[in-house]
């Protein structure tokens, strides 16, 4: 009986320690506060400390490991990537994380689709939550650098647009003076707004939103004047307006912005892959190779740099620690950059953009793919 | 005797209470103190492989983007601690304006809640229930897309109860503009301030040498209203003319704009921590025992007597602490301000942090500043908690 007491005591005085520790930390220890802040605040890094290697090689051995690629993507802008109404991603940024999945596994479907917002994906992307940020990214130096990414290759040249409702009548950016912008934040769109505006002496106020829906919400609504982003961008978004035909996008470029898919620092063979899957839907239109006739083709094949590309020849497949014939798993599962965008972008799609700088070099445009060899 | 003493020194250590309290409290901290440090050589083991190096340089470049509401100066030239700065001052400005409006609001509720005629009842514990069983970021978006931006378009805005503009790209407000004359207005004012610190003093000594309680504050802020009143009849030309909102082009101009961001997050925040605070102040002029009513009026007290004198000071020692942690709950929901696009300090935050991509230093700087907002607000309250707690013997 004293020997359950005493433990029971022993038992009491431990929490009575604890609660004493745990009351007075607020209070009082002002180092045990701080230190509660560091906890919280290096979360992310320090989760993904052990689940992202970022190595050479270790990026793709992590990926085989995991059976799936992890693909950061857009849920919102329809034509690039967004959920279409039967609740499956669409677009082409959406389509090449299906690429690089044919590329690795063979398999076009094994690819788990992750929505991050513009501000929230180079965390995504350096903590590695996510293997690919495939998601309407425009290449600058920054990012290139100091986020800690490697841009793969450009899939879409894109500028910087401004939208205007038909009925204002504004045609030139001189003409929003005194007016109200709507931006999207912690993109390269809010700071080329900013450029361009004091570029030309336009005084404006930025009404400033999370995401692309609240943006074009606030805009439909009457909130701004205008509203920013690139122009494909506001090429599908306004294919989702109530009434489309109501907005115009005025005849000017505020920027350059080339998007594509990018990568984490710190794995040249990761990057090399995800470079080389977007060379392989380049030069598979060139080379007139699409989904439907790339069996056929590859039978026939005689042209030596198809063969290699098919790996029907060599072993560029396997130089990128892939399957040989992962060209033309791409091909075969997802198609070349042509039926990518057709299905997309094309004429017989809401989001229509013309292909503008989009198209092959030997037809003026400025998709190049580099030699297979 | 002897045999007791004898079993007392005989307890082994580790069931002697006094050593097993030190003990405890030791482990304790021993333990934080490991898994911090476990941590926190984990996130830098992590960034370094990452090459990421923590530092707050950043902070002196340039940000290369525009906020829209700013306290002073501010433009795309303009530094990343600028725009920190811009979004702490908004910051403060909403839980400001949010913590008086919502207190103001939530005694009117707490008062009518406990009101004897059946309608007033009726309709404050109904805004009650509804209010304080929202989620507040619903409120937010509900205030600012369903309220807000319905308002007319600034084309179609007329004016509204006297010189209100609502549209909405915003709400204007008659504001006033400082004249010539204005400097030696504020000087008055400051006299006004000195002399109603007197009559303050004044009364409040009369009430202790006497043991009457007059109407301390009322008497001082008509002493503070007498002194501007002169001042501002006395004086050749008026010390502040009125200014008018007007559109011009396509935005509201002149008087003073609030816009659609802050209406929708202040109004947001300030109805839904008053009903909140309506039951603090309820349950706490419910914790005053009948008897004491009773006895004060027995002593011939009148009702507002019995209420200012007897009700509201012994109201007011239990409703301070649940009170402070309203406020606090009111300065940290501001950051919801990212909902609706007000730039707040968690906001800017974010937009500096993606455009940096600190987001270690951005996310530590941004709870460190919500640390000590909270603590300074209720080391604030605990102060004032303090003063008016019940001085026990």
């Amino acid at each position: 009986m004293r020997k359950l007491y005493m433990s029971l005591s022993v038992f009491v005085l431990l929490a009575l320690a604890l609660a004493a520790c745990g009351g007075a930390a607020p209070a009082g220890g002002n180092t045990v506060t701080v230190k509660e802040t560091v906890v919280v605040t290096v979360e992310v890094p320090a989760a993904s400390a052990v689940v992202a290697p970022s190595g050479y090689g270790e990026t793709l051995k992590a990926v085989q490991a995991r059976g799936h690629l992890v693909c950061g993507a857009n849920a919102q802008v329809p034509g690039f990537g967004y959920v279409d109404s039967n609740g499956n991603y669409a677009g082409i940024d959406v389509d090449y994380c299906r690429a690089l999945a044919a590329a690795v596994f063979g398999d076009a479907t094994k690819v788990e689709f992750r929505p991050v917002t513009a501000a929230e994906r180079f965390t995504a992307l350096q903590s590695g939550e996510i293997d690919v940020l495939s998601r309407n990214t425009t290449w600058s130096l920054v990012r290139d650098t100091e986020l800690g990414g490697n841009f793969t290759a450009t899939t879409f040249y894109d500028g910087q647009g401004m939208m205007v409702p038909v009925a204002s009548g504004m045609t030139t950016l001189k003409d929003l003076e005194g007016g109200t912008v709507c931006v999207q934040t912690g993109t390269t769109t809010e700071l080329n707004l900013a450029d361009v505006m004091a570029a030309e002496g336009v005084s404006y106020t930025p009404a400033v939103f999370e995401d692309a829906d609240a943006t074009f919400a606030a805009y439909s609504e009457g909130r701004c004047d205008a509203v920013t982003t690139d122009k494909s961008g506001l090429i599908s978004r306004r294919s989702v307006l109530a009434d489309p035909a109501a907005h115009i996008i005025m005849d000017v470029t505020m920027s350059k912005e080339p998007l594509g898919p990018m990568v984490r620092h710190g794995d040249d063979q990761w990057f090399d892959i995800a470079q080389w899957t977007v060379f392989t839907l380049f030069a598979g239109e060139e080379f007139g190779l699409t989904s439907a006739n790339v069996d056929s083709k590859r039978d026939s094949a005689t042209a030596p740099e198809i063969r290699r590309m098919l790996g029907l020849e060599g072993d560029l497949g396997l130089k990128l620690g892939l399957s040989n014939d992962f060209a033309y798993n791409i091909i075969k599962q997802v198609g070349n950059y042509a039926e990518i965008y057709d299905r997309n972008l094309g004429p017989n799609t809401p989001t229509y953009i013309p292909r503008g700088f989009n198209k092959q070099y030997t037809d003026g445009g400025l998709l190049f793919a580099p030699p297979f060899r | 005797m002897q045999y007791e003493q004898k079993r007392e020194t005989a307890i082994p250590f580790w069931r002697d209470e006094r050593i097993l309290r030190v003990l405890g409290q030791v482990v304790f901290v021993a333990l934080v103190v490991f898994v911090a440090t476990l941590i926190y050589q984990n996130m830098k083991a992590g960034l370094a492989r990452q090459g990421i190096s923590l530092s707050y340089a950043f902070l002196k470049n340039l940000s290369g983007f525009d906020i829209a509401e700013t306290a002073f100066p501010y433009s795309r030239n303009s530094a990343y601690w600028q725009a920190f700065l811009i979004g702490l001052l908004n910051t403060l400005l909403v839980s400001v304006v949010g913590i008086i409006f919502s207190t103001i609001l939530g005694v009117i509720l707490g008062v009518a809640r406990l009101s004897t005629n059946f309608i007033i009842n009726r309709l404050a514990s109904f805004y009650l229930e509804i209010i304080r069983n929202l989620s507040l970021l619903v409120f937010l978006i509900f205030w600012y897309l369903g309220v807000f931006l319905k308002l007319p378009r600034v084309k179609e805005a007329t004016p509204w109860l006297g010189d209100i503009i609502l549209t909405n790209r915003g709400v204007g407000i008659p504001w006033g503009i400082p004249t010539a004359s204005f400097p030696t207005f504020r000087l008055i004012l400051f006299l006004g301030l000195l002399f109603a610190l007197v009559v303050f003093f004044a009364l409040r000594e009369y009430g202790k040498r006497t043991g009457r309680a007059p109407l301390t504050l009322v008497w001082s802020f008509l002493a503070f209203l007498l002194v501007a009143l002169i001042g501002w009849f006395v004086l050749p030309e008026r010390p502040i003319v009125a200014d008018l909102a007007f559109v011009k082009g396509l935005n509201l101009s002149g008087g003073k704009i609030l816009s659609p961001e802050f209406m929708a997050l202040t109004s947001g925040l300030v109805l839904y921590t008053a009903a909140f605070i309506g039951e603090v102040v309820r349950a706490g002029i419910q914790s005053v025992s009948k008897g004491q009513i009773e006895a004060s009026r027995a002593l011939g007290l009148n009702s507002f007597q019995t209420l200012r004198l007897v009700v509201f000071p012994q109201a007011l020692r239990v409703i301070i602490p649940p009170l402070t942690s309203q406020y606090l709950n009111l300065v940290k929901n501001s950051s919801l301000a990212i909902a609706v696009g007000y730039p707040d300090v968690f906001y800017v935050s974010n937009t500096i942090q993606n455009q940096t991509g600190r987001a270690v230093e951005m996310i530590s700087l941004v709870m460190f500043t919500y640390l000590v907002l909270s603590l300074a607000t209720s080391a604030l309250m605990n102060w004032y908690n303090q003063r008016i707690k019940l001085a026990e013997r």
